[in-house]
């Protein structure tokens, strides 16, 4: 059951939600208000903790393959340590670094060197791209059928709502291909590959999104695969190997982490009418809703970039994530003061309940039951109208806000046009 | 040896001193094993001056010139340019609670192509968090972010036949430079050297920065006459004045090339007084503004969305300037398209970078202030 009015759905009045609104309004200014240095702080030891990682990976391989004449029982662990570290580098520069920092989350500290303007992170896809499809395209229209391309990425059927077909009896077999491949997935993600097959794609755009995707990918591909197994000489396949390891480790991590973020039951689905003269507190609402959280300790949430805390994210994508913990605190009790769904669990429960849908929707609705919580009876969606399913175009879209993390073509582009 | 280093005849070149240029390609080799970072974002964690992706420096020694006033001796890291022209400014980027914020200070050493270090002068200003901090609260060690040198308050190659400085306060610092340089080179003493009259303004003796060396230098050059003004006890300088004014410190003062830098209010008269004689092409002022390029935009009307203010304004302000001029509460830092402090989302219309041609137009995308010009109208979220 897809929301139409965020309103009627959580049945409160337009006064209700905007006081709700001007509570959330009020977090976000004395966040806001409060970053300092502490914060500062926070974000460089990260950093440099993740670019310690990454060496630490890089020489214990290298010294692995080169050290193993002398000492071979060494060389299995070295090249173990190396591929852990490297692959927890990875993940702390995807999730909590990268994915963070391109959301305009530390641009507060005018320092361009952790800017969102110009991070480039550590995976396939081009930062610019990434700016566009997730902070514009996934965290303005969260959730919302026809207009969120996260809702199954193009590849899997995530919602009752979407139109089943045989193609989905692979879903299983899709998912797993994604998980084991993420980070090529994401690259692709803002080709929209429909469009393009349909000949509706803008060519020199194209040409251009191509072009990024390539070189960004070939010199992610030249570091891992080539460049430094031939440092390591006549031993280059075992390099190869743990850079390789350290690569899917990262994807299956970032799957299920981003997998728990909107698929668990709970976390809801809206249609086009939502979007219609939605208020800013309206917008904040679907967020709640649209999201889910999960639990775990301090460790837990940084390897997964805080997005543990995915509905204090999506109402506030471009505060910093250190303090998503606090805020929560007060969503969650905002959240109980009014009644409002606040979707949370363990990690393996969410993940087990993404699983479980895109099991259950790989077949037809009338084989499976749903697992939303149960809807208020509503006419006015029980019988979905036959709706145009193609992605949107930008100009079909209502323009950015602001505070969903900037979005600019990338600085070595912009030269290219 | 040195002839002619500062004269910006071989700029660009700094960057390509003997001995760097396999350094740089070791360097860009390294990018390949540490995509999609720089392996100078590695390398500082060992060094903090080993990167020159933000240039950064560390504070050598810090030298009390007056009570409120210190000269900064700053070692920079890799990517600085030792080559400056005399009275030209530097950026310096520190973070105060976390945020960077910026100012720009003019080099008060001289310029030398095997120098190691640079030093800035600068004075606590009362409402200045950030001067005070640099005079007070900086301990030797402490890294700085650097902007490197810009500003075209600059002596030309030859200096001419005869110069007048109009200098008061902290305003000094270029002009010391210049002096400095001046001296060293041997080009104040002689039969060909330039005359050069020098007012230097300030409230007492006590304050003022670099007292002592003016005077020796003074002493030393009979074709460099120093002229000093204590307002507390004088009064400030009245430029029309037939005895205390231009005419009686530097009769022939229409007659010279002359470089003034102080405070606002004191530039503003004297840039009066020169457009009244005709003589403003004679006037060099330092406002600390970077000089842009030629790749103005057009521009247009640009409105402030919030404040609901708009100004017409053409290629050449920068929107920085043209909502200062409107009035509006613009954020800004380094002036120079570094620090990000002056970013403003553009809901409508189209910018232009001043320095590369770069346009932004995107809706709401965020946009750099202080180095773009409007390219046709627009409108940005204030």
């Amino acid at each position: 059951m897809a929301i139409a009015d965020v309103k009627e759905y959580t049945h409160l009045w337009e006064e209700e939600v905007e006081q709700i609104g001007r509570e959330l309004d009020a977090i976000r200014q004395e966040i806001e208000e409060s970053r300092g240095a502490s914060d500062a702080a926070y974000i460089n030891r990260l950093i440099k903790i993740q670019r310690g990682l990454a060496t630490a990976g890089r020489v214990s391989m290298l010294a692995g393959t080169w050290g193993g004449r002398w000492a071979p029982r060494a060389e299995k662990p070295a090249l173990v340590a190396g591929a852990t570290f490297l692959g927890l580098a990875k993940i702390l520069e995807n999730m909590e670094i990268g994915h963070n920092v391109m959301h305009g989350q530390w641009d507060w500290m005018n320092d361009p060197e952790i800017h969102s303007s110009n991070w480039e992170w550590d995976t396939a896809q081009p930062a610019e791209q990434w700016k566009h499809s997730h902070n514009y395209i996934h965290h303005q229209f969260t959730n919302v059928l026809g207009h969120d391309n996260d809702i199954g990425y193009g590849i899997l059927r995530m919602a009752r709502e979407q139109r089943w077909h045989p193609y989905y009896l692979g879903q299983p077999v899709y998912n797993a291909l994604l998980a084991t491949l993420f980070q090529w997935g994401v690259a692709l993600h803002d080709l929209d590959l429909e469009r393009i097959r349909k000949g509706e794609k803008d060519p020199k755009e194209m040409k251009r999104q191509l072009k990024q995707i390539f070189r960004k990918g070939r010199n992610q591909i030249l570091k891992d695969y080539v460049v430094y197994p031939a440092l390591s000489g006549p031993r280059w396949k075992q390099v190869a190997v743990a850079n390789a390891t350290s690569n899917l480790t990262r994807n299956l991590w970032s799957y299920v982490i981003i997998f728990c973020g909107h698929f668990p039951d709970g976390a809801m689905h809206f249609t086009e009418e939502e979007l219609e003269d939605e208020t800013r507190a309206e917008w904040y609402l679907r967020q709640v809703l649209g999201a889910a959280n999960f639990k775990g300790g301090p460790l837990l949430h940084v390897l997964s970039g805080n997005l543990g805390f995915q509905i204090e994210h999506h109402l506030f994508p471009d505060l910093p994530s250190n303090r998503y913990a606090e805020i929560s605190v007060k969503v969650r009790a905002l959240c109980d003061k009014y009644d409002i769904p606040y979707t949370t669990g363990p990690l393996h429960r969410q993940y087990g309940q993404a699983l479980r849908t895109i099991i259950k929707l790989s077949v037809p609705n009338s084989w499976t039951s749903s697992n939303d919580p149960a809807p208020p009876e509503r006419p006015d969606t029980a019988n979905e109208p036959e709706r145009d399913r193609r992605r949107k175009s930008d100009a079909e879209r209502q323009p950015r806000r602001a505070e969903l993390g900037a979005w600019t073509r990338s600085p070595q582009e912009r030269s290219h046009d | 040896m040195f002839t002619g280093e500062w004269d910006g005849r071989h700029e660009g070149m700094g960057a390509g001193m003997a001995g760097t240029i396999p350094w740089e390609r070791v360097r860009k080799a390294g990018h390949t094993l540490t995509t999609p970072l720089d392996p100078d974002d590695y390398l500082r964690f060992l060094n903090p001056l080993w990167t020159a992706r933000e240039l950064r420096g560390r504070v050598e020694k810090v030298i009390p010139e007056t009570e409120d006033a210190a000269t900064l001796v700053i070692r920079p890291g890799w990517g600085w340019r030792y080559r400056h022209r005399p009275g030209q400014y530097v950026g310096i980027g520190i973070q105060v609670d976390g945020k960077f914020q910026w100012r720009s200070y003019s080099v008060s050493s001289e310029p030398r192509r095997r120098g190691r270090t640079i030093a800035i002068t600068v004075r606590a200003m009362p409402e200045g968090k950030l001067s005070s901090h640099l005079v007070n609260g900086l301990e030797p060690g402490t890294i700085l972010r650097l902007a490197l040198p810009e500003g075209d308050f600059t002596l030309p190659d030859p200096p001419p036949p005869r110069m007048l400085f109009l200098v008061a306060g902290s305003g000094v610092t270029p002009v010391m430079s210049m002096l400095r340089t001046l001296d060293r080179r041997g080009a104040l003493s002689g039969d060909d050297a330039p005359d050069v009259v020098m007012h230097y303004s300030s409230p007492t003796p006590d304050r003022m920065i670099f007292r002592d060396e003016l005077e020796a230098l003074a002493e030393k050059h009979d074709r460099l006459t120093l002229h000093q003004l204590h307002t507390d006890t004088d009064g400030m300088l009245e430029l029309e004045h037939p005895e205390k004014g231009l005419d009686g410190i530097c009769p022939d003062w229409r007659e010279r090339e002359t470089w003034a830098c102080g405070p606002g209010p004191m530039l503003d008269a004297i840039s009066e007084h020169f457009e009244k004689e005709g003589l403003e092409d004679q006037l060099h002022l330092e406002r600390f503004q970077l000089k842009l390029g030629d790749q103005g935009g057009e521009g247009g009307t640009i409105t402030f969305r919030n404040s609901g203010k708009s100004i017409e304004v053409d290629g050449a302000t920068t929107v920085l300037e043209a909502g200062e001029e409107a009035g509006v509460g613009m954020p800004y830092g380094c002036r120079m398209g570094i620090c990000h402090t002056c970013t403003l989302t553009l809901v409508e219309g189209t910018v232009r970078d001043l320095r590369n041609g770069d346009e932004f137009g995107q809706p709401n995308e965020p946009v750099q202030t202080c180095v773009t010009a409007a390219v046709g109208d627009c409108t940005l979220d204030i």
